[in-house]
């Protein structure tokens, strides 16, 4: 049980640094590329750890990311948790995968995130968008193997 | 410290599905029921006003090495620079107090034509000026965190201006920082009027810190590129003429009945270090009308009170 206190300290520490590179100040451009660091951290850890606590550390870091940005209280909360249970769902399948493949999972599992900011946005009265919102899914998916190499080695996954 | 949490977690023999989904149906629920309180109720203001002050010290954790750099750069600065810096300021101050010479004489002259007996009130009631300690620009969202919060004195919907022209209005104010949406964002109306012929529109953010539209003039009005936008004193944040934009391209198409009008914000939206927010007299007449139909700018030219007639007097030129 030790083992298990320690690791979700891992985890936040993690997830603190995914918070940092989100709201670092970027100009425009790379702001714009700039991949959800939050969502790769957590899908990190619910592939690799799915019994760490996941979903816990998906629903409050999307509390603070919804404070950090002034969006409605639950929004990034509830994207995250949802990407989150996809992702323990997925587990299995997805960390046999070769890593290549594996950005393929997370670039679909980064869709499914922008999808639910985007529906969230615009019940709760926030109807504008642009194209643009969709690429960082993209460059979210092409980071997966630089965000294993970094977070695998705090921990031996498998 | 890689040693504690190895074997117990990272190998589970079996997916834990039941409860995984159990933990993610509650806390589905929970995030849903925040939603819809933050969208509806009063309470979760205080909840998120609780929030912010508990991310106070990531904001700051985030800003620091820019700060530290800052106080760096500034604390090393030998005297030679320190002295041009000051020849530099004198020079424009005298500048700003001839100017503000020439302002007090127009000011007195306004008055007497208006057949005003007492002095007006000072339109700027209190201003503060608080430093910028995140930025954040993208195609939707156009937002500034300051290190001023209702701890200072600060309340929403409050005017923050730099030194070139209008930046944006105070939305989310915690106890320490306050968030400014800037009129860049898409989702900022600002009720503008253009200084040569007084004409009235509205300037909606663009998502595109260099940018904003005026998507509501007609296709045969009178707008040029070079024209001047300051604040018309509608909708019950800004007071009339205050700068805000300069217009750096028209076109117009002749089946349409709108032209497509873009302007440069004069304030540095991108590069702004230092902000000023005003709080500004209600009893001045140029004063901007109190909230009521506030909320949604385009609205506001029904408000038919006196001091809403009067800005366009008010203003320059």
């Amino acid at each position: 049980m030790s083992g298990r206190g320690e690791s979700f300290l891992l985890l936040a520490l993690t997830a603190l640094i995914g918070i940092v590179a989100s709201v670092i100040p970027l100009p425009y451009w790379l702001a714009v590329l700039r991949p959800a660091f939050v969502v790769l951290v957590v899908l990190y850890w619910s592939t690799m750890a799915p019994q760490a606590g996941g979903i816990a550390l998906a629903f409050c870091c999307g509390l603070i990311l919804d404070v950090l940005s002034g969006a409605p209280l639950g929004e990034h909360a509830l994207a995250l948790a949802l990407v989150s249970y996809l992702a323990i769902k997925l587990h299995l399948l997805v960390r046999a995968k070769p890593i290549f493949e594996q950005s393929l999972f997370v670039f679909a599992a980064l869709m499914v995130y922008e999808t639910m900011l985007w529906l969230i946005d615009g019940w709760s009265g926030h109807p504008l968008t642009t194209p643009l919102r969709w690429l960082r899914a993209l460059t979210g998916g092409l980071l997966w193997p630089v965000v294993v190499g970094f977070l695998g080695r705090f921990h031996s996954p498998r | 410290m890689a040693a504690g949490f190895g074997t117990a977690t990272n190998r589970p023999l079996y997916n834990r599905g039941p409860a995984a989904g159990l933990r993610f149906t509650v806390y589905a629920i929970l995030a849903v029921t925040l939603m819809y309180f933050d969208q509806r109720q009063q309470w979760s203001a205080q909840l998120r006003y609780l929030l912010q002050a508990a991310v106070y010290p990531l904001q700051v954790a985030v800003s620091s090495p820019v700060t530290a750099w800052r106080w760096l750069t500034s604390s090393t600065a030998d005297r030679t620079t320190l002295r041009a810096e000051n020849q530099q300021l004198l020079a424009r101050q005298r500048e700003l107090e001839l100017v503000l010479m020439r302002m007090q004489g127009l000011e007195q002259e306004n008055q007497e034509l208006r057949g005003l007996h007492a002095a007006l009130p000072p339109l700027v009631k209190k201003w503060q000026l608080a430093e910028v300690i995140n930025v954040e620009t993208t195609p939707l969202r156009q937002r500034l965190i300051v290190n001023k919060g209702s701890r200072d004195g600060i309340f929403e919907n409050q005017a923050v201006v730099d030194a070139h022209g209008i930046l944006g209005q105070t939305v989310h104010v915690g106890p320490w920082t306050a968030e400014i949406i800037l009129i860049t964002d898409p989702e900022h109306a600002l009720p503008v009027q253009i200084v040569r012929n007084q004409l009235r529109s509205i300037a909606v953010g663009s998502g595109n810190p260099d940018e904003v539209l005026l998507p509501y003039v007609a296709t045969n009005s009178d707008v040029k590129s070079g024209d001047v936008l300051v604040s018309s004193g509608l909708g019950g944040v800004f007071p009339a003429g205050y700068p805000v934009a300069t217009v750096i391209g028209v076109s117009r198409e002749t089946n349409q009945l709108l032209a497509q009008v873009r302007a440069a914000p004069l304030a540095q939206v991108e590069r702004v270090r230092e902000v000023m927010l005003i709080e500004f007299d209600p009893a001045h007449p140029a004063a901007p009308v109190l909230p009521s139909a506030a909320v949604v700018p385009p609205v506001a030219p029904a408000a038919p009170t006196a001091p809403v007639t009067k800005p366009p007097a008010e203003a320059p030129q």
